[in-house]
């Protein structure tokens, strides 16, 4: 846990939040529910599923029948490694040369935005000043532009200023494209937050940035968390952006740009995707299992009858 | 892990039969030798006086030390790692550095730089229509090629692949790599199997397949694909192309192209038609896919593919037309070879007696006016780059219609035929039309309404009046 | 003399900086870039807070500027210019050098087949966001507080995490298809044929392939739904949920009384930005059919206009249809923002 005891907010004990979640449970779980949980989580698995069984075939048998005939064990159906193979060593540059860069155009690309649009987002909810509910709405439809509109008159600007070929393109324009997002959503967060608590604060002689940091940043934890996962899976598929700002260089590119051309000249290598897409889906996969964590129950408990 | 060299490097016995019926335009295989200097050079740069040796070939370039060329692609792994050893020596008796990117998006993305003023020293553009949409939307990008590629051109190129770089009467790009488009494959075992004999004339081919759906009523004789994502439709308009240059002649194909006659004239609306009689004959297509409507949503990459039976099963198909490039998408292990799995021959003509070629490839646009990029294009048009090229790529599939290129250089009979035909002076050879077409057909209404004749089974004429329409 | 000297110095050290901040190429020194990048960042903006966090400085405007500032700048810069750009190209020929008017929407609207993007369009964003966000909410609710909750969420997630190449070939082999005679490769055909009917052409058969592509962007959108619904719910107080038990509530009542109003102002904002992403894809529609078979939307539209026929004029035209359909949403969401006002 990042956070220790918000000040204002009374923490119930754990004992009491257990029982609680304990006889909740027992409620909330009738055969139904739980058919239909395992139902939709099928249903969402599967497709995944083929494809990484599809990861593991060789490439004659996948155009010839399905995945699903590797189940038939007793046909003794051929698994490959030569796939991951090929994806993994394929290339003229290692793909650790690509992990590298995408991490480091990741990075900053989620911190940055995030921090950025958390102080906008309370500037919006928190603060009083002239034409906020316009610019606030302005920024909210923003998100609509497509990136696609941006590319010419940003690269133009980037060429300019002599940044091409590097970095900060990339992490600019991800900042720039994730902020109308990052804001509404945490703006909304925020005015979730019981006005009574601000005041509270705001009468003990507290001012912006000590209200910001002490009062709300603990309360937001879980919006932060949530949203740090969606820029940091926007940015790590992300193929448009880097190829436009940085180029396909091995020095820049990340691994998206190296996935994407894995099938080759004419695309006629495409059952490597497969295997790709496996291999680029592990890191996305454990930020969302380990910031799952920060989704902390019940921290806003209390605070409303402050 | 070179999958596809590894695949390509199978050793390939002479196509007998395919070259019965292109002998009649291959070139002599000794009329350039490779390794001669490139003589009509007019020279962007002085020869220096001492020339390392192996570097006489690269002497007319200069010395370069220091300069760097970028060149953009369409190309990516794995012909990248060919593409890039071949200007190895470039590099080394030269001293300049080449800095390759390829990339799969390049067509958006050259347009993209090319606008915001970051264009690539030097780009490969894989169609002329993208050459002119670029002189003409962005004059000031483009630098017209350098003398020596001129020369080069001149010397190597026949003047119908020199007249595809040039837009407005000035010549901007020089051919690099070529491919060929009239093939059919086939599987020569059932071939040898049944008797059948490769057809040498359309009627020969109809009767081909009539015969093959008499003796294999549970299959097609023909399948086909044209699926390719965004770009679905391209295989079909290639199909078409072969058509009308062979059913109304290189005359009217031109005339086509460059929209002197209306793209619903009759002559192309029967052309359709001798297609029409084989793609949309419900028991003639879709051998191992279903109904004439799975063409449209069948991967070209799998379209040939049921021309290899499964065990010991019938093939489900029998003849396929598609490019030499083909040859990259049967599966890992597949010999090709006259006398092996599969293998194709060439799409005969209406008569028999012309052999009409479709052809695509590469142009090398310049955007920077400097000795170092102006050389580095003229090294790409000339016979050395070319003969490099061909000996570096050991696992074959390369082809270029350089006459300069010693045929032996390359590494499979299969391609060693493409090339003969591209680079004969005597082939009538057709740039692919949709590539030579404004963006807006060529690779637009032509796909999208190709894609519907398939899918929604539109009628022949709605489809010809709907493309003339949106020609811009 | 010494004045040269502090000069060269100073020149070093900026070309040195310069080169540091520009030029990474080894890994080690790319890492060390992305921090030094974050730590500058950061410090620059602790600076300007503690610069307005002076005691006694009551202006809101002043305050609002630093904390808003920074984000507006960028997006001034990196969104409204570029979109009032397009709006302006909208207006002028392919090449954007020729005023034209009002020609390129009238182009757009008179397209043979507009009607059949715009019926498909509102289609999507219709349905989308509805249903990912119903199955998203349904789904976080029935797995909070299970032994599984982690392990059911991931699953329900994953399709997010799976990039737009490897999300077009999972479908392929959901939707493929081949004659019945032959094995099948997309599992839903090899369902149909389990159970005795004829295998189908999904892709082809208009309308309906809208509906099964439609069905991608729900498969990857209910993971958002999922994700931000459920923070939300953990986010109720413990002392609502209590209160509703007391009265009596449990299962459907207490999802119809107490978490979907406690949520309401999520779900709004889940639904809204759903909503703008699903008006805005195009890679789906690209990929699987590339806008055959009337399969096509606005955005589609736009990328082969801009990126593919290279015609700026009606590219841009399409990106302002794109802007004007999101009105409604934005006027929906000022309503929603209004009403929560007045409850204050």
């Amino acid at each position: 846990m990042t956070t220790s005891t918000p000040p204002v907010t009374a923490a119930p004990t754990k004992a009491g939040v257990q029982t609680r979640a304990t006889k909740l449970r027992k409620r909330l779980s009738n055969p139904w529910a739980s058919l239909a949980a395992v139902v939709i989580a099928i249903l969402w698995t599967i497709p995944t599923v083929g494809l990484l069984i599809t990861s593991f075939r060789p490439e004659v048998d996948i155009t010839r029948n399905g995945w699903w005939n590797v189940l038939k064990f007793w046909e003794r159906p051929t698994l490959t490694l030569a796939n991951y193979d090929q994806a993994l060593f394929g290339g003229q540059t290692s793909l650790a040369n690509y992990f590298v860069n995408t991490l480091v155009v990741t990075l900053p690309s989620v911190v940055i935005p995030i921090s950025l649009a958390l102080l906008a987002a309370y500037a919006f909810a928190w603060i009083d000043f002239k034409g906020r509910d316009i610019l606030f709405v302005a920024v909210f439809a923003l998100q609509i532009v497509p990136i696609q509109v941006t590319l010419i008159p940003l690269l133009t600007q980037y060429n300019q200023w002599g940044l091409s070929g590097t970095f900060w393109p990339v992490w600019l324009s991800h900042s720039m494209f994730a902020l109308p997002l990052a804001i509404f959503l945490l703006h909304n967060f925020m005015k979730d937050i019981p006005p009574s608590l601000v005041e509270a604060a705001r009468v003990d002689g507290a001012g912006h940035v000590k209200i910001f940091f002490r009062v709300l940043m603990p309360l937001l934890v879980p919006a932060i968390a949530s949203f740090a996962i969606f820029q940091f899976l926007w940015v790590w598929n992300d193929l448009l952006v880097s190829l436009t700002f940085a180029g396909g260089r091995p020095n820049v590119a990340p691994l998206t740009v190296r996935i994407a051309e894995m099938v080759g000249t004419r695309g006629s290598d495409w059952f490597l995707l497969s295997a790709g897409a496996f291999i680029s889906m592990i890191v996305p996969v454990i930020v969302f299992l380990s910031l799952q964590r920060y989704f902390v129950r019940g921290m806003m408990a209390g605070s409303v009858k402050g | 892990m070179r999958i596809k060299n590894a695949r390509g490097a199978i050793a390939l016995t002479a196509g007998a039969s395919l070259a019965l019926v292109l002998s009649a335009c291959a070139p002599p295989m000794d009329e350039e030798p490779g390794g001669t200097d490139t003589g009509t050079d007019t020279g962007t740069t002085e020869p220096t006086g001492d020339v390392a040796e192996g570097c006489e070939d690269y002497a007319v370039y200069g010395d370069l030390s220091g300069k760097t060329v970028t060149v953009y692609t369409s190309i990516v792994e794995v012909e990248q790692v060919d593409q890039e050893e071949s200007y190895d020596k470039f590099e080394e008796c030269t001293g300049a550095k080449i800095e390759y990117e390829g990339s799969r998006e390049f067509e958006a993305q050259l347009l993209v730089r090319v606008e915001s003023g970051s264009a690539p020293d030097i780009a490969y553009l894989p169609q002329p229509g993208l050459l002119n949409t670029i002189v003409n939307d962005f004059p000031d990008a483009i630098v017209p090629a350098s003398a020596g590629t001129e020369a080069n051109v001149d010397q190597f190129f026949s003047p119908s692949w020199k007249e595809y770089g040039t837009v407005n009467d000035t010549f901007y790009a020089a051919p690099l790599g070529a491919n060929m488009k009239s093939f059919v494959w086939y599987n020569p075992s059932i071939f040898t199997e049944k008797g059948y004999a490769v057809p040498t004339t359309w009627d020969e081919m109809l009767a081909l397949t009539d015969q093959i759906a008499a003796d294999y009523p549970d299959s097609k004789p023909w399948c086909a694909g044209i699926e390719s994502g965004d770009a679905t439709g391209w295989p079909a308009t290639d199909w078409i192309e072969d058509v009308v240059l062979r059913a109304s002649g290189p005359e009217v194909y031109d005339q086509w192209v460059a929209h002197e006659i209306p793209f619903n004239d009759p002559a192309i609306k029967s052309a359709f038609d001798v297609a029409d009689d084989i793609l949309r004959d419900e028991a003639r297509v879709n051998g191992g896919f279903g109904n004439v409507a799975t063409i449209a949503i069948t991967p070209w990459t799998d379209g040939g593919l049921p021309i290899l039976p499964a065990g010991d099963d019938d093939p489900q198909c029998f003849l396929h037309r598609a490019a030499n490039f083909y040859q990259n998408n049967w599966p890992e292990g597949t010999n090709v070879a006259e006398d092996g799995d599969v293998f194709a021959f060439y799409l005969p003509s209406i008569d028999g007696e012309s052999s009409p070629v479709l052809g695509g490839g590469e142009f090398v646009a310049a955007f920077r006016d400097a000795p170092e990029v102006a050389a580095f294009q003229e090294f790409l048009s000339s016979d050395t780059w070319a003969n490099e090229k061909a000996r570096v790529t050991e696992g074959g599939g390369w082809v270029t219609a350089n006459n300069g290129l010693d045929l032996n250089n390359l590494a499979t009979d299969f391609d060693k035929l493409a090339a003969g035909v591209l680079g004969d002076p005597n082939s009538v050879i057709r740039f692919d039309a949709s590539d030579l077409m404004p963006a807006a057909v060529g690779a637009g209404s032509f796909w999208r309404e190709m894609t519907a004749w398939f899918a929604e089974g539109k009628d022949t004429q709605a489809v010809l009046d709907a493309i003339e329409a949106s020609w811009p | 003399m010494d004045w040269e000297y502090v000069k060269y110095y100073f020149n070093w050290l900026t070309g040195e900086i310069r080169d540091f901040l520009l030029v990474a190429n080894s890994p080690g020194q790319k890492i060390v870039l992305a921090i030094v990048v974050i730590a500058l960042f950061v410090g620059v903006m602790a600076l300007l807070l503690w610069l307005v966090d002076r005691p006694r400085n009551p202006r809101g405007w002043l305050v609002a500027s630093v904390f808003a500032g920074p984000a507006l700048v960028l997006i001034g810069f990196g969104l409204v210019y570029p979109a009032i750009r397009t709006t302006q190209s909208s207006f002028y020929d392919r090449t954007s050098s020729v005023f034209v008017g009002w020609d390129n929407y009238v182009r757009a609207f008179s397209e043979s087949e507009f009607q059949i993007v715009l019926r498909n369009t509102a289609l999507w964003v219709f349905l989308v966001p509805i249903l990912a966000t119903a199955i998203g909410l349904i789904y976080a609710v029935l797995v909070d507080r299970t032994r599984f909750e982690k392990l059911a969420k991931t699953l329900v997630f994953m399709p997010m995490a799976i990039s737009m190449v490897g999300a077009s070939i999972i479908w392929k082999f959901v939707y493929d298809y081949r004659q019945a005679s032959s094995p099948q490769t997309g599992l839903l055909n090899q369902v149909l044929v389990w159970i005795g009917i004829e295998p189908q052409q999904f892709i082809l058969s208009q309308p309906w392939n809208n509906f099964f592509l439609i069905v991608v962007m729900i498969w990857i959108q209910t993971g958002f739904a999922m994700t931000i619904l459920s923070a939300s719910i953990r986010a109720i107080p413990e002392d609502i949920i209590e209160a509703g038990r007391l009265d009596g509530l449990s299962g459907i009542g207490m999802f119809r009384h107490i978490t979907v109003p406690s949520i309401r102002p999520a779900l709004i904002v889940v639904l809204t930005t759903i909503a703008m992403a699903t008006l805005k894809v195009f890679d789906i529609v690209r990929t699987m059919t590339g806008g055959n078979f009337g399969t096509s939307v606005v955005a589609n539209e736009f990328y082969t206009q801009s990126f593919r026929y290279n015609d700026k004029g009606l590219g841009a035209t399409l990106a302002v249809i794109l802007f004007v359909l999101v009105i409604p949403l934005v006027v929906y969401n000022v309503r929603q923002m209004r009403k929560v006002e007045e409850i204050r």
